[in-house]
């Protein structure tokens, strides 16, 4: 028994297994999640409000979810916050310059004051409450170790008219199915890339929309050739084929064709989208001129991938690694990051499904705890953690995101949706020498500095202006850390009257 | 001097202003910077163009010349490219300085009356006049004055802007290009060696802005000027709520405390794109660039005691940058008297948005030989402050706000 105060960001699959697993481990838990109930958008459920009969439905591995939600919920030293969202973390102070370390005393290793001296994880500043109402109260945290544990969002890619009503995130579209039942439209077209595409199919047609097309913008090569590279991992994947396979089996039976080599890369409509331009796409995502076919739709679904939600582990300091599907946490075999006391798991760390996030989630818990490295349980989920992680880089390689898709923009593209900044400002920024750093492109584009503070544009105005300058990325000096998309020292919106008032204490009802 | 080679060293808006000055002038300008132009300090500020801060003095002198100048030079900027002009985003609002306290407002009249014999702008407004000019400002105020001269800029479009004209007039522009040290001939530099080799020229310019104090030891002839931290909020994008440059006197009595400590006062105004921008903060803690949640919220505090009706507005993004100090509150303008051929130009801690242009001027004038167009000995190098990193602190010398642009 550990008694270590955890913080756990996110209560999604990986939060709710860290949470779980600290928990098993003796310690104390706080669960943190923006939403009202715990599951993240994997478990989203409909609102309690809605008195649900049979909320399951479009559920998978509901009864598991439901046993760990009890033991985690009931559990006495858990505090579940709900509608609770983390607004910026605060790094201590960096530890004392280790001068004496030359003369330290060898034994000192063992010394169990030691511990103290460790820089601890960052302090937790939280906003408890409902985001749109007006009584939420500010408090901080200090635990003993964070596990971050926050999630993706859809990446999509701008092409002209995206911008339109009717134009949806493949997650925005199925969180309204499964958490609302509300669906986005009578005829919807779902474009984009990866195995993402077929749950929100699924979501749609269950909530009563007719799907009628589904495509996969690359090519029937690549996908094969990025899952066939050692097949013997995807056994160990079984759980996640078969929800595969059932999805597939459900647009057969909807009659719904599945295309792949081909992309929506236009919408168009008066005022909302009326009509998609599809094409067929070579390899690197180039248009097959002559390919063009309009479709009428009233919805259009898009996902390219996913966004992990970088800005907490930025901000707390934690190194990122590249990787061909972007950028994400590095993590080492127990799930620590670069930076003490914070954990990650989840689709933070690489985007390889629920199981995998569940295996980093409680691996990630546990060890936060001080749980013991070296039991059978713990590498069992070590073994299942490895396995998701080969899942994630197949997945990868099968869906990468073509070089060629810049190809569909024409100058009047918007590219920040929140700015309506367009691809000849982007253009006309990257070709300035003296305008074209991306912080001054930034402010002069306006890309990326509306509301959603390039949660949407961010990767893909880096990769245009990076493309479009050809100039190299900026180095890191002192102060001036590098102009990251995921940076973002004020991870979520808070009222100028909030931020004004005293932290209030953390265990007040 | 035409076909001097010169160096400028850093590429922030006091950079790219002395370049543009000394390329104008038909001088081999070649422009070096560690990183990307116009990517530290100077994007990271709020882009004003201020007299209504600044007592009567030297700095206040150098205030009005380049208030006077940048017109004229966005002029010719907009001559060569209208696209570069507007991104500027010029805007002559003018500021309004709201005092809160009794002793406030006798700060803010005795302060107004002294620059007003310097020549500055600056008319009393009554309450009805101000309700009228900031309509949701506080009406818990004891006096408030206008200052018509008082502009704004977006100072990275604004540095672009100033390093477009010295490329259009021949300059180099040499990026990622980072200083490692001065090559010396008889007691004059003649290069400096960099990660991408040896740059040799007749005159190197510092204008490394918070960095010069290190880039100047790198050269061995070092300059007090230290990194001081501000922070910024940003508001998401709200119909027109600021309509001037609207900060907080209370300070302006007030003498400067110990420099180290967070001193903070309210700074409101409103971008082109609709956000609202909140400052300001100052602490002294080197380069720390960690968000501090209850400096933040120092400073929100103090934005709702001008804008009490601001309360609901969310905060979408905070920033933070670090002004070059200078311990004696004045900029270093001129050659250095230890290593000839090299000259500063910076320290002009939260006012060098403003201050470049006027700044570029002087320092051609003094490279030139012209006649200067204001006395430069107040920013010379060799001053205690300047050269002793020891030297009594000069807080006493201008009564200052602490509302600089770099908020």
């Amino acid at each position: 028994m550990t008694h270590r105060d955890i913080v756990v960001v996110g209560a999604g699959p990986a939060g709710l297994a860290a949470a779980e697993g600290a928990l098993a481990a003796g310690a104390r838990v706080t669960l943190i999640d923006s939403a009202d109930q715990p599951g993240g958008q994997y478990h989203r459920m409909l609102p309690e409000a809605y008195e649900a009969t049979r909320p399951e439905a479009l559920q998978h591995g509901w009864t598991a979810f439901q046993r760990r939600l009890r033991r985690v919920r009931g559990h006495p030293d858990c505090a579940w916050w709900s509608e609770s969202s983390v607004w910026a973390l605060e790094r201590p102070d960096p530890a004392p310059d280790r001068d004496s370390d030359l003369d330290r005393d060898p034994d000192r290793d063992s010394d169990p004051d030691r511990d103290r001296e460790q820089p601890r994880p960052p302090r937790v500043h939280v906003l408890r409450g409902p985001a749109d109402g007006s009584g939420r109260r500010r408090t901080t945290l200090e635990p003993d170790a964070l596990v971050l544990a926050v999630g993706a969002h859809d990446r999509v890619l701008p092409f002209p008219g995206w911008e339109l009503p009717g134009v949806f995130t493949a997650g925005a579209a199925q969180a309204l199915a499964k958490g609302e039942r509300v669906v986005v439209g009578d005829r919807a077209v779902i474009a984009g890339t990866g195995p993402f595409l077929l749950p929100v199919a699924a979501s749609l047609l269950e909530a009563g929309a007719q799907v009628l097309e589904v495509l996969e913008a690359n090519t029937p090569r690549t996908v094969a050739r990025g899952w066939s590279q050692r097949p013997w991992q995807l056994a160990a994947q079984a759980g996640k084929s078969g929800e595969l396979a059932e999805y597939t089996a459900l647009l057969l039976r909807h009659r719904v064709p599945y295309r792949t080599g081909r992309t929506v890369v236009e919408a168009r409509g008066d005022g909302r989208v009326e009509e998609v331009v599809t094409a067929r796409l070579r390899p690197d995502w180039s248009v097959v001129p002559g390919s063009e076919r309009t479709l009428a739709v009233d919805a259009v679904c898009v996902t390219h991938g996913f966004s992990p939600q970088l800005e907490l582990p930025v901000a707390a300091g934690c190194a990122l690694r590249g990787t061909l599907g972007g950028e994400f946490v590095a993590v080492d075999d127990d799930q620590a990051t670069s930076r003490p006391g914070v954990y990650a798991a989840g689709e933070i760390t690489g985007v390889a499904g629920a199981p995998a996030a569940r295996a980093e989630g409680a691996l990630a818990g546990w060890r936060a705890a001080g749980g013991d490295p070296d039991t059978a349980a713990v590498r069992r989920l070590r073994r299942s953690r490895d396995q998701g992680r080969a899942f994630a880089e197949r997945l990868a390689r099968a869906h990468p995101i073509g070089a060629a898709w810049p190809g569909w923009l024409r100058p009047e593209t918007v590219v920040c949706r929140c700015e309506e900044a367009d691809y000849a400002s982007l253009c006309r920024a990257a070709a300035d020498p003296a305008g074209s750093a991306a912080r001054v492109a930034k402010l002069a584009t306006r890309a990326g500095l509306g509301p959603c503070q390039a949660r949407v544009c961010g990767p893909t105005v880096a990769e245009l202006n990076a493309r479009l300058s050809g100039a190299p990325a900026d180095r890191e000096a002192e102060g001036l850390p590098v102009p990251a998309p995921h940076r973002r020292p004020l991870a979520q919106p808070i009222r100028l009257g909030e931020l004004a008032a005293a932290p209030q204490p953390p265990h007040q009802p | 001097m035409y076909g001097t080679r010169v160096v400028v060293l850093g590429a922030g808006i006091v950079g790219s202003a002395c370049a543009r000055e000394l390329a104008l002038a038909g001088l081999d300008v070649t422009v070096v910077d560690r990183g990307a132009p116009a990517s530290a300090t100077t994007a990271h500020g709020e882009g004003n163009v201020l007299v209504s801060d600044k007592g009567p003095g030297p700095e206040l002198e150098l205030a009005r010349i380049s208030r006077e100048l940048w017109p004229e030079v966005l002029a010719a900027t907009a001559e060569r490219s209208a696209h570069a002009a507007r991104a500027v985003e010029w805007d002559p609002k003018g500021g309004i300085v709201v005092a809160t306290t009794e002793a406030g407002a006798k700060g803010l009249a005795d302060f107004a009356a002294a620059q007003r014999t310097a020549g500055v702008r600056a008319e009393v407004l009554d309450a009805g006049e101000l309700a009228k000019a900031e309509p949701y400002v506080t009406r818990d105020h004891t006096a408030a004055l206008h200052y018509p001269e008082d502009a704004q800029v977006q100072p990275a479009g604004a540095a672009a802007a100033l390093l477009g004209d010295a490329l259009a007039a021949g300059a180099r522009l040499r990026t990622g290009c980072e200083v490692l040290g001065a090559a010396t001939r008889g007691g004059r530099i003649t290069g400096v060696r960099t990660t991408t080799g040896l740059i040799e020229a007749d005159l190197f310019v510092n204008a490394a802005g918070p960095w010069a104090g290190e880039l100047s030891a790198r050269l061995d002839a070092p300059v007090d000027v230290r990194p001081r931290r501000g922070d910024v909020l940003v508001t998401t994008p709200l119909p027109p709520t600021v309509f001037h440059k609207v900060y907080d006197a209370d300070y302006v009595g007030a003498v400067g405390s110990s420099a180290e400590d967070l001193q903070t006062s309210a700074v409101v105004e409103s971008t082109h794109g609709g956000s609202v921008l909140i400052g300001s903060s100052r602490r002294r803690v080197g380069f720390d660039d960690r968000l501090r949640p209850e400096v933040l919220s120092a400073v929100a505090a103090k934005a709702l005691r001008l804008f009490p009706s601001l309360a609901g507005v969310p905060v979408m993004r905070a920033y933070g940058g670090f002004r070059p100090y200078v311990p004696d509150h004045l900029p270093v303008i001129g050659a250095d008297p230890r290593l000839d051929g090299l000259w500063h130009a910076g320290g002009h801690e939260g006012a060098g948005i403003g201050l470049s242009v006027g700044t570029a001027r002087l320092l051609r004038n003094l490279v030139l030989g012209e006649e200067p167009v204001m006395d430069a000995s107040p920013f010379r190098v060799d001053r205690p402050a300047v050269l002793g990193p020891n030297s009594p602190e000069n807080t006493g010398s201008s009564h200052r706000t602490e509302s600089e642009e770099t908020a």
